[in-house]
C-alpha cells in the first residue's frame, strides 16, 4: 500500500543476502596459494562482494528503485536478486538460489516483525547499510555510491511521521504474509517456533516513546491526578534506555538487522510442508503463475539500470553451494514443494543489438496476465520502454 | 472479591512492580477460557482493526468478517468452533497495477438492515449482511494525491442512517441508507482531518445532555467528535501529538482511543478533557472494542496481548473511571484484531497476524 516500500525492501533484503554470500565464500575459502583454479581466495571473495555492492548502488538502478510505487511480487523480486547475484564471477544453481532468497526473506520478516516502533525500520536499514559500507571499506568509490544513497533515504525517510512508517511496516507484513520457512539457525536460538512462527518476547526494554505498561491514572475535569492504580499487565518489560542514531554513523542500539552469521555457524533451511487448507482459488493461482504486464515493465526499468559485468575471456564463472555438498543442493531442487517455487524468468538486460530479439524471446516463453482497464499513459509496450531507457 | 490475576497462557511471570502507588481496589476479575478457534484458510493481514463480529439470528452462530489482502473473508462458525459457512470477497477490479487490497470490512448495524462494507485502496463497497449481493459502490477521488501518498479507504461505523467512511486524505465521506434497497446516496464530505483516517466510532445519541455521537481518528492521532444529522456537526478536537489513533470507541459520552505508543486515553467527549491515561500495551494497539451493556473494553496490541477494562462513571464527580478485568497473552501472535461477541462482552474473539484460525474467549 504504501508507495515508499520498496527501496527499504530492496536494501534490507540486499544487506542479508550479503551476510548470507560473505558467510558461505568465507567457509569455501582456501589459501591463495593452496587454491585450485576452482577453488575460492581471499581475493575472489572481495571481488564478489565489490561487484554486488557496486551494482546494487548503481546510480540509475536506485533512481528507479525510489520512484513512488506499489510493491511487486516475491516472484518479480526474486527475479532482481538473481541477476543481481550473478554480477559478478560468481554462479548459483536455483536451488541455492532459492535457499538464498529463502533465508534473505526470513531473515528481514523477522526483522521487520520484532521491530519495536515502526520508525525503527531505519534503524535496521542503517545496520545493514553500517555493514555493507564495512565489506567495502578498501574501495573508496563504492563507499562514496553507499554513503550517497544512506544520505538520500535520511533526506526521503527521516521526516516521515509515524503513521507513515507504520503503513509502511503493514505493507511488509503484507509482502511476507503466509511465508513460514523454518530455518535452522532461528530454530537453534529458539526465536522460531516448530510451525515457523517466530517468537515474540513479552520482556525487555519498551519501544523508545511507549511507557512500561501497568499503570492507570485518572483525572478530574480541571485536569488534576485523583487516582493511581496499577495492574499485572502479564509481561516483563522495562524503561528503554536510549534511542539509536538516525545520523550517517552512530550507535543504531538495535541489534536487529546485524550479521548474525559466523564462519562456525552453516545456515540451513528445511522447507515448510504444505498449508492444510492451501487450495487457492482460480483468480489466485493466476496470479501466483504469471507476472502481470506491470511487474514485467518494472523488471526491465530495474534492470535496464544494472550494469552488468560480462565474464569475457577465458575466466570461469565459480560456482558458490549454499548447501554443504553438491548432492545435498541436488535433494533440495528435487524435493522443493511445488508451491514454492519461484519460477525464475532469466532475463538478459544486456546492452547491445541482441537486447530486442531477446526480449522478444522471453515475452513469447510466459502467460502475460492482462488487466482490464489498462491506462495507456505509461507506455505499455516492454520493448518501447526499454528503447527509452 | 479478588481473584487470581490473569489465564495468560505461557510465560507469562508475575510482573514484579516495585512499589505499590496508592490503593488497588478490589477489581471485578472476570475470568475466560479459551474456546475451540475457529480455523481459517490463510493469516489475516496485519492491518488496524482487522475483525468484525456479527452475531446472527440462529442461537449460538456467530459470523467473523477479516481481511487478507485482496481478498475479505466471511466466516460464520458455531459454538463449537465448527465452520458453518464461509464466503470470499474481492475488491472490485479498477485500473492500475497489482491486485487492489482491501483495507478493513465491518459490518453496519442501522436501525431496519445490517449492511457489509469494505474498504479499499479502489473505493468502497457495500453488500447485504451475508456479503452475497454488491447494493452500492463509490469510487475513491484520487484527483488531489501527489504520487508519494497510498490512496485507501479505511474506518467504517454506522450512526443512525448514516454510514460514515474515512480516507486517505483525511476525508470522511457520510452515506445516506434508506431502510431498503441499493438508493444509498453519498450525503456530506467532512474535511477536517489532514492525516487519513484510521478508525471511526458512533454510538446512539443517550438522551438530551449527550449530543455526541460520532468520532472519528487519524493517523496523526487528532480525534473529532461530532454530533451526527443532516449536516454532520464537529464539536470537539483532541489531538495526539503525532502519535497515531489507530482505533477508537465512544461509550456514554467518553471517547476511548488506543494509540501507536501502546496507551489508551479516554475524554470526555462534549469537552476533551482527559479522564483515563492507561499504560496498557508495550507496543503499538491495533483493536478496540466496546460491550456496551457492561461497559467493558477490550484492547488488542502489536504486544501479543489482550486486555479486558471495565468503565464506569463516578457517580460524585461525574468522570470516568477504569479498572484492568482481565489480561490475556496470545503466545507469539501480533494481535491485529479483536472484539467482542455480544452486547454484555461475555465471549470475545481474536485474530493475529501469521495466525490461521479466529481464537475464541468466553466467561466462565
Amino acid at each position: 500500500m504504501s508507495v515508499r516500500t520498496l527501496p527499504l525492501l530492496f536494501l534490507n533484503l540486499g544487506g542479508e543476502m550479503l551476510y548470507i554470500l560473505d558467510q558461505r565464500l568465507r567457509a569455501q575459502n582456501v589459501p591463495t596459494d593452496k587454491a585450485r583454479k576452482d577453488e575460492w581466495t581471499e581475493v575472489d571473495r572481495k571481488r564478489v562482494m565489490n561487484d554486488l555492492i557496486s551494482t546494487m548502488f548503481n546510480k540509475k538502478f536506485l533512481e528507479e528503485l525510489f520512484k513512488p510505487q506499489e510493491l511487486y511480487s516475491k516472484k518479480a523480486l526474486r527475479t532482481v536478486y538473481d541477476r543481481l547475484a550473478h554480477a559478478s564471477i560468481m554462479r548459483l544453481n536455483p536451488a541455492s538460489m532459492d535457499k538464498l532468497f529463502d533465508l534473505m526473506t526470513m531473515a528481514f520478516k523477522y526483522q521487520v516483525l520484532l521491530c519495536p516502533r515502526p520508525k525503527d525500520i531505519l534503524l535496521i536499514t542503517f545496520n545493514h547499510l553500517d555493514a555493507i559500507k564495512n565489506f567495502v571499506r578498501d574501495s573508496p568509490d563504492i563507499m562514496n555510491q553507499v554513503d550517497e544513497t544512506f544520505r538520500h533515504i535520511i533526506e526521503v525517510y527521516g521526516c516521515l511521521p509515524a503513521g507513515e512508517f507504520q503503513l509502511i511496516r503493514q505493507t511488509l507484513l503484507l509482502f511476507f504474509q503466509d511465508m513460514h520457512i523454518r530455518v535452522s539457525i532461528f530454530l537453534k536460538d529458539k526465536v522460531q517456533n516448530s510451525n515457523g512462527r517466530f517468537v515474540l518476547p513479552i520482556s525487555g526494554p519498551v519501544p523508545w516513546g511507549t511507557k512500561v505498561p501497568g499503570l492507570i491514572r485518572m483525572f478530574n475535569n480541571k485536569g488534576e491526578e485523583v487516582k493511581r492504580m496499577e495492574f499485572k499487565h502479564g509481561g516483563q518489560y522495562v524503561r528503554a534506555e536510549s534511542e539509536g542514531s538516525f545520523e550517517l554513523s552512530g550507535d543504531r542500539v538495535l541489534t536487529l538487522g546485524t550479521n548474525m552469521y559466523s564462519a562456525s555457524r552453516p545456515v540451513e533451511t528445511r522447507v515448510s510442508g504444505a498449508l492444510k487448507n492451501s487450495s487457492l482459488n482460480t483468480k489466485d493461482n493466476i496470479a501466483a503463475r504469471t507476472l502481470a504486464k506491470e511487474e514485467l515493465n518494472f523488471l526491465a526499468r530495474l534492470m535496464g539500470g544494472m550494469e552488468i559485468k560480462k565474464t569475457s575471456g577465458p575466466e570461469p564463472g565459480f560456482r558458490l553451494n549454499l548447501f554443504t555438498t553438491d548432492e545435498e543442493e541436488e535433494h533440495a531442487a528435487l524435493t522443493r514443494p511445488e508451491e514454492l517455487s519461484y519460477q525464475v524468468i532469466n532475463i538478459q538486460a544486456a546492452q547491445d543489438q541482441q537486447r530486442n530479439e531477446e526480449l522478444t524471446r522471453i515475452m513469447g516463453e510466459f502467460e502475460i496476465h492482462d488487466q482490464p482497464q489498462q491506462s495507456t499513459s505509461k507506455g505499455d509496450d516492454l520493448l518501447a520502454m526499454m528503447d527509452e531507457l | 472479591m479478588r481473584g487470581p490475576t490473569s489465564r495468560a497462557r505461557r510465560g507469562a511471570a508475575a510482573g514484579g512492580t516495585a512499589g505499590r502507588t496508592s490503593r488497588t481496589s478490589a477489581p471485578d476479575r472476570s475470568m475466560y477460557r479459551r474456546e475451540r478457534p475457529v480455523p481459517m484458510r490463510s493469516c489475516p493481514a496485519a492491518l488496524y482493526n482487522n475483525l468484525s463480529v456479527l452475531p446472527l439470528p440462529a442461537p449460538g452462530l456467530t459470523q467473523f468478517a477479516l481481511v487478507h489482502g485482496p481478498t475479505a473473508q466471511l466466516l460464520s462458525a458455531a459454538p463449537d468452533g465448527l465452520p458453518v459457512s464461509q464466503r470470499q470477497l474481492h475488491t472490485k477490479d479498477g485500473a492500475g497495477p497489482g491486485f487492489p487490497l482491501i483495507t478493513q470490512a465491518y459490518w453496519c448495524v442501522l436501525p431496519f438492515r445490517v449492511l457489509l462494507v469494505l474498504t479499499s485502496q479502489r473505493g468502497i463497497q457495500i453488500y447485504e449482511s451475508d456479503g452475497s449481493v454488491m447494493v452500492y459502490w463509490h469510487a475513491l477521488d484520487s484527483t488531489d494525491a501527489s504520487p508519494v501518498q497510498a490512496l485507501f479507504a479505511r474506518g467504517i461505523a454506522a450512526s443512525g442512517h448514516y454510514i460514515c467512511v474515512g480516507t486517505w486524505s483525511g476525508r470522511v465521506l457520510v452515506f445516506d441508507v434508506p431502510a431498503k434497497g441499493p438508493n444509498i446516496v453519498l450525503s456530506e464530505e467532512l474535511d477536517v482531518h489532514q492525516a487519513p483516517i484510521t478508525d471511526i466510532a458512533a454510538e446512539p445519541a443517550q438522551g438530551q445532555d449527550c449530543v455526541a455521537d460520532v468520532v472519528t481518528a487519524d493517523d496523526s492521532g487528532l480525534l473529532c467528535v461530532w454530533k451526527s444529522g443532516p449536516e454532520f456537526k464537529l464539536l470537539t478536537r483532541i489531538s495526539g501529538f503525532g502519535t497515531p489513533c489507530p482505533s477508537v470507541q465512544l461509550w456514554q459520552g467518553s471517547v476511548a482511543a488506543g494509540y501507536g505508543d501502546g496507551q489508551i486515553r479516554i475524554y470526555e467527549a462534549s469537552s476533551g478533557a482527559l479522564h483515563v491515561q492507561i499504560n496498557a500495551h508495550a507496543r503499538g494497539i491495533c483493536a478496540l472494542d466496546l460491550a456496551p451493556e457492561a461497559g467493558k473494553l477490550l484492547s488488542g496490541a502489536e504486544d501479543s496481548f489482550v486486555h479486558i477494562w471495565k468503565l464506569s462513571r463516578n457517580p460524585h464527580s461525574g468522570c470516568i473511571e477504569v479498572e484492568h478485568c482481565h489480561a490475556e497473552c496470545v503466545t507469539d501472535t501480533q494481535v491485529c484484531g479483536a472484539r467482542f461477541c455480544d452486547l454484555r462482552g461475555s465471549s470475545f474473539a481474536v485474530t493475529g497476524y501469521d495466525l490461521a484460525e479466529i481464537l475464541r474467549y468466553s466467561c466462565v
